[in-house]
């Protein structure tokens, strides 16, 4: 049977870089042996993307993109369909759980400045990824054609409107029509089905080459390529990913498979935050609903857009609120050059890094928080405040991470 | 690290303001149980005798009812009124014009109302009507007011009046509290309607998700399995870690 395995192998080999490929990137990419809690979440956001992928598949089977079927063919799907309220829910859930790896991911490289050189390139990738997750769950809400897929996608459509100059005939490209539609419902299943996800999966897998070619940060932000072994010229401090990084990620993956099943299960809704109440109601292009809250992977950006309220320059409110919510997005993409700090991981960066940190944690979580609240003048408020200190966390890092007291890198890696 | 922990302190706060101002009306928790059976067949039969005239359930088949431990013929021979197929969906007559021009609203779909509302909004939006002159109807409602629907329930629940009453707010004011009482009693005392309410709420909470039984008993099930799986991937890590150590 060995052999037999190995002379097809072999066949292969001739033919295709098989081993060449499995070695590069599984049995000989050496990554630093330190890896805590926070290395889970690249795999995890892998399983996920996975998850979404299949379970899309089926539910394309019984979805019908038509505004007067939308919605009834959800809830086919939820009682006809065999299992299918496992699959859709599996979905639902696996969109917020996406956010929830992507987010700690993100922080990770924060945490450990994965951002630095020399992986800056995978640092504008991984923003890319971001970017392309967030118009996926923007166009995958609209799907069901409930009432805050309607309305939530309406205040995305006049903002896109309120661009000067290109505003308009932008949306009507996006929407294949002048307003919200049947003819845009149409577009928005092609691109949540065909473009973003051919796009998403294109990306993840230039991600992962990325990193491969730079070699994977660890939590003490030093290079373990700069300490090789001199006869076989392999990382000290480097194990190979697999066996020891897959059965380690297997783990991880029964861990968070326990919670992710445990949402799917037990609260599917989850409170309202994974799936919103108001979504059970069906699409009415006459009746727009009090409160329009977007799911909560979009509150933080969502209460900056609502927090500009004066106009300012020549420019007005509501067109600052799209460029603090545009901005707040793409200055994450700046993070390489703004970190001016000698050293990149935060055990040992100083005070000022530590508390900047801090806060804009706390920023994105009180942001959050509001974007889920009717605005009231305390809540706008609180919005401005906090969006002033997220944008402070990136615009003045050049200067306190320069002039912070850090302590020296160790040489190796420690536990 | 002081200013932080300052910092920190406040924004426990913050939540706490979102209650100050609010003036909604506190609801009653539902006393369902979605295992309770014979109570979601008695809520199925409320539902098919008062509500199925204007309200439909779209997405719902008659029989899936046999989740409810009824027969497919039971189903055809109590439950149905229309002349329709057990497989058929939970459809009504009256057109959406009809309704539009009678009600001044399409009274909506009940097959995921639950799901919107809540199952404690519609056990206290179905106890809480009132009589009241100035509506279309003769009837409001405490929870939703001006509600286009009139009291189907009445004959059952009899009559309530709306009484304005000064309570004292324990703070030296005084603040005004809107009260039902019972003026002409119906044919169900105050505890049976209730009881009555709450079993046609359980059955539309069964409605809005008929899978939810099996979801939760298939649920315990995965997490056996996953729990299982959690000791013998952390043998099959620990093992290979040994030689990193």
């Amino acid at each position: 049977m060995g052999k037999r395995l190995n002379s097809i192998v072999k066949w292969i080999d001739e033919r295709f870089p098989l081993t060449s490929n499995w070695k590069a990137h599984l049995t000989e990419y050496y990554a630093p042996k330190n890896f805590n809690f926070w290395y889970y979440f690249g795999s995890l956001a892998m399983l996920v993307l996975v998850n979404q992928l299949l379970t899309g598949i089926f539910l394309t089977m019984n979805y019908k993109p038509d505004a007067s079927m939308a919605f009834a063919s959800v809830e086919y799907i939820m009682r006809d369909v065999d299992f299918g309220w496992l699959i859709r829910y599996m979905h639902s859930t696996g969109a917020s759980m996406f956010f929830v790896v992507v987010y700690l991911h993100m922080f990770r490289g924060m945490m450990y400045g994965s951002y630095r050189k020399p992986r800056e390139l995978l640092w504008l990738i991984g923003s890319g990824i971001f970017f392309v997750l967030m118009m996926l769950a923007f166009t995958g809400y609209i799907l069901p054609w409930g009432q805050m897929s309607y309305w939530g996608a309406m205040v995305i459509i006049n903002m896109i409107m309120a661009i000067p100059v290109i505003g308009e005939p932008l949306s009507n490209l996006i929407l294949g029509d002048f307003t919200l539609s049947d003819a845009a419902l149409n577009r928005f299943f092609a691109y949540h089905v065909v473009t973003l996800p051919v796009l998403l999966v294109t990306l993840v897998v230039v991600h992962v080459i990325a990193l491969h070619e730079v070699g994977s940060n660890n939590p003490d932000g030093i290079e373990i390529k700069a300490n090789r072994d001199p006869k076989t010229n392999i990382p000290v401090d480097g194990i190979p990913f697999h066996p020891y990084y897959t059965v380690k990620d297997i783990f991880g993956v029964v861990v968070f498979l326990i919670l992710f099943c445990g949402i799917i299960f037990f609260a599917p809704e989850m409170g309202g935050y994974f799936l919103e109440y108001n979504n059970f109601i069906p699409a009415n292009t006459l009746q727009t609903p009090d409160h329009i809250a977007p799911v909560w992977y979009f509150t933080p950006y969502y209460s900056m857009l609502r927090a500009a309220t004066v106009n300012f320059l020549w420019i007005d409110a509501k067109l600052w609120g799209i460029i603090l919510m545009g901005g707040s997005v793409a200055i994450i993409c700046l993070l390489p050059w703004l970190d001016r700090s000698p050293v990149k991981s935060i055990r040992y960066k100083g005070p000022y890094f530590k508390t900047a940190l801090t806060l804009f944690v706390i920023s994105v979580f009180v942001l959050g928080w509001l974007g889920t609240k009717t605005p009231t003048p305390l809540y706008t408020l609180l919005a401005q405040i906090f969006t002033v200190i997220y944008f402070a966390f990136f615009i003045l890092m050049p200067w306190y991470s320069k002039i912070d007291k850090c302590k020296p890198e160790p040489k190796r890696v420690t536990k | 690290m002081r200013g932080i922990r300052v910092l920190l302190f406040f924004l426990c706060l913050v939540p706490l303001t979102a209650f100050a101002g609010g003036s909604r009306v506190t609801l009653d928790q539902a006393p369902i149980q979605y295992t309770d059976t014979l109570s979601l067949q008695r809520g199925a039969k409320i539902f098919v005798n008062y509500c199925l005239t204007c309200h439909s359930a779209n997405y719902m088949r008659y029989n899936r009812l046999r989740d409810l431990g009824l027969s497919k013929k039971q189903i055809k021979d109590n439950l149905i009124f229309t002349g329709k197929k057990p497989g058929d969906l939970m459809k009504i007559a009256m057109k959406e014009k009809e309704a539009q021009k009678w009600f001044g609203v399409v009274p909506p779909d009940l097959s995921v109302i639950a799901r919107s509302r809540g199952a404690d909004w519609l056990y206290t939006y179905l106890r809480q009507f009132y009589r009241d002159e100035s509506t279309t109807t003769g009837w409001n409602n405490l929870v939703f007011d001006k509600a286009a629907m009139p009291h189907v329930l009445y004959e059952l629940q009899g009559e309530q009046l709306l009484r304005l009453e000064m309570v004292d707010d324990g703070h030296g004011g005084k603040h005004e509290v809107k009260k039902l009482v019972l003026n002409k009693p119906g044919l169900l005392s105050k505890t049976e309607y209730d009881m009555y309410v709450a079993d046609l709420v359980n059955y539309l909470v069964y409605l809005g998700e008929p899978a939810a039984t099996y979801r939760v008993q298939l649920g315990i099930i995965v997490m056996l399995f996953l729990f299982g799986m959690l000791g013998l991937t952390y043998a099959l890590k620990h093992d290979f870690w040994r030689e990193v150590h």
